[in-house]
């Protein structure tokens, strides 16, 4: 593999993470992540998505007017995304039942469109689809760090086997059900991204202003 | 054609007509591919419904068995369709493809419920219902209701089990809902769900006495026989629940059906 698209492929995953540094995709990272099987079906809807998306924009990129190209770029993953859903309901019945709205939320997904605008718009079919692919599962990554951490403590099971026995069923351990709300998923995403920044201290941003040290005149007592 | 396709190519990307262009070609190819897929895949998706439900019968009915077909165990099942005005049985419905969801959202065969009527929040109900019969010969083994009403976040769809008295639960649970996974969610427990069995949702009276309560069911509770436990951080669906259970047992939902079946003694 040529190294532009293995930097295509990897990049995403940590280094260039369209959760943790491109901040995109937050709602559906909050929504999906209760438990880890349905994460894991969000992620590879995702990843078709992203992919396919990339790749048919990629294809016919010289011939998108630049008047409709959001709406040209929206029709494109709106279909995908329909044929994803229909899929889903075809073949894994149960967990699109679970996942049915999400899945029709992948349409308003930052990470798709934001990856069409700006990668695929301008790059070759393959490496769009790389692109895709690469993000896609970086956004999975994350996806399914959050859910093993809200599984695991707030329901105490992992893929719907039971781990730490809950007081409930006659165990010894007491769920934290806060975990299972939205809110704890944003918890998690800061302390991941804290993690990854404090890894890698290149990803750290300059700050908007800087604040000054002020030119302390003690001798003088003027202001 | 195409020479005439390759023309409009040529143009500048913004000018009028390429842009009508794209835009029809895209739509074009965008909705014979959903509609494609959506022909195509319709009979697994119908079919994968419909077995659905039926796993879903036999699981509240506790008729589940291992190693054996839900199609060959739902054969003990005998559905129906009843008049809710009367309670009494229809004829000339086929009770196998009869859609009551359907039915609810059509205005010849819905019937509008009033605020003070609507106590699960459901709007709308068919004037005629699905029932299932688990049967065995002409004694009937237990009555399941379709029930749903509104929890916290979304409408909850499920079967309540009876026994032939009519009055005391063989089962209960939901197929669809969108409750929080974890608290709401815990209505699929199954945990709290044989809480459930064996309670009693009919008063001497037939006034409906079930309720969900804050807490857990001791000995001591009074009344403990109508009594199931709450669900921790979730009062609103639990409270969601004990409405469905109030709505579909009253007057307006199977009371009338059901004191037939009294009635008659458990024969159909």
């Amino acid at each position: 593999m040529n190294p532009e698209a293995k930097k295509s492929l990897l990049a995403p995953l940590v280094d260039q993470n369209p959760i943790t540094l491109q901040i995109l995709g937050i709602c559906s990272a909050l929504a999906v992540t209760t438990s880890v099987k349905t994460a894991l079906l969000m992620s590879v809807a995702l990843t078709l998505v992203t992919a396919f998306s990339g790749a048919s924009i990629s294809a016919i990129r010289h011939h998108i007017p630049g008047s409709i190209r959001i709406i040209v770029q929206m029709t494109i993953i709106a279909s995908l995304v329909i044929v994803v859903d229909q899929l889903l309901k075809a073949f894994a019945y149960d967990t699109s039942k679970q996942l049915s709205v999400f899945v029709g939320l992948i349409i308003t997904n930052c990470i798709v469109m934001g990856r069409a605008e700006a990668y695929a718009m301008k790059n070759s079919v393959g490496m769009s689809f790389l692109d895709g692919v690469g993000n896609g599962l970086g956004y999975s990554l994350i996806l399914v760090m959050v859910a093993v951490v809200r599984e695991l403590f707030g329901a105490g099971s992992l893929m719907g086997y039971q781990i730490l026995p809950l007081t409930t069923d006659g165990g010894w351990y007491q769920s934290n059900g806060m975990l299972l709300l939205p809110p704890s998923a944003f918890f998690i995403i800061g302390f991941i991204i804290w993690g990854f920044r404090a890894w890698k201290p290149e990803q750290n941003e300059e700050p908007d202003f800087k604040i000054h040290e002020s030119h302390s005149h003690t001798a003088s007592g003027s202001h | 054609m195409m020479g005439k396709i390759k023309e409009i190519l040529a143009l500048p990307n913004d000018s009028k007509q390429k842009t009508l262009f794209v835009a029809v070609a895209l739509c074009l190819v965008c909705s014979i591919l959903v509609s494609g897929a959506a022909v195509v895949l319709k009979p697994l998706q119908d079919a994968n419904k419909a077995f659905d439900k039926k796993k879903n019968i036999l699981q509240i009915a506790g008729l589940m068995e291992e190693g054996k077909s839900v199609d060959e165990l739902f054969k003990q099942i005998e559905p129906r369709v009843i008049d809710m005005a009367t309670g009494e049985y229809v004829e000339g419905i086929d009770p196998v493809t009869y859609d009551q969801r359907k039915a609810a959202n059509d205005p010849k065969q819905n019937i509008v419920l009033t605020a003070e009527q609507d106590i699960a929040g459901i709007k709308r109900r068919a004037k005629y219902t699905s029932v299932y019969l688990v049967k065995n010969g002409d004694q009937v083994k237990s009555i399941i209701l379709p029930i749903h009403g509104y929890g916290l976040w979304s409408t909850l769809y499920g079967f309540l089990a009876l026994e032939p008295d009519a009055r005391t639960v063989v089962g209960l649970g939901f197929y669809a809902h969108a409750e929080t996974p974890g608290l709401g969610g815990e209505v699929d427990n199954p945990q709290w769900r044989g809480k459930w069995v064996g309670k009693q949702v009919y008063g001497p009276d037939n006034d409906v006495i079930i309720r969900v309560i804050k807490g857990a069911v001791g000995p001591d509770t009074p009344d403990a026989y109508a009594k199931v436990d709450g669900l921790s951080g979730a009062t609103l669906t639990a409270r969601g629940v004990e409405n469905m259970l109030h709505y579909w047992l009253s007057e307006q939902g199977f009371s009338k059906y059901l004191s037939n079946i009294r009635s008659k003694g458990g024969q159909s």
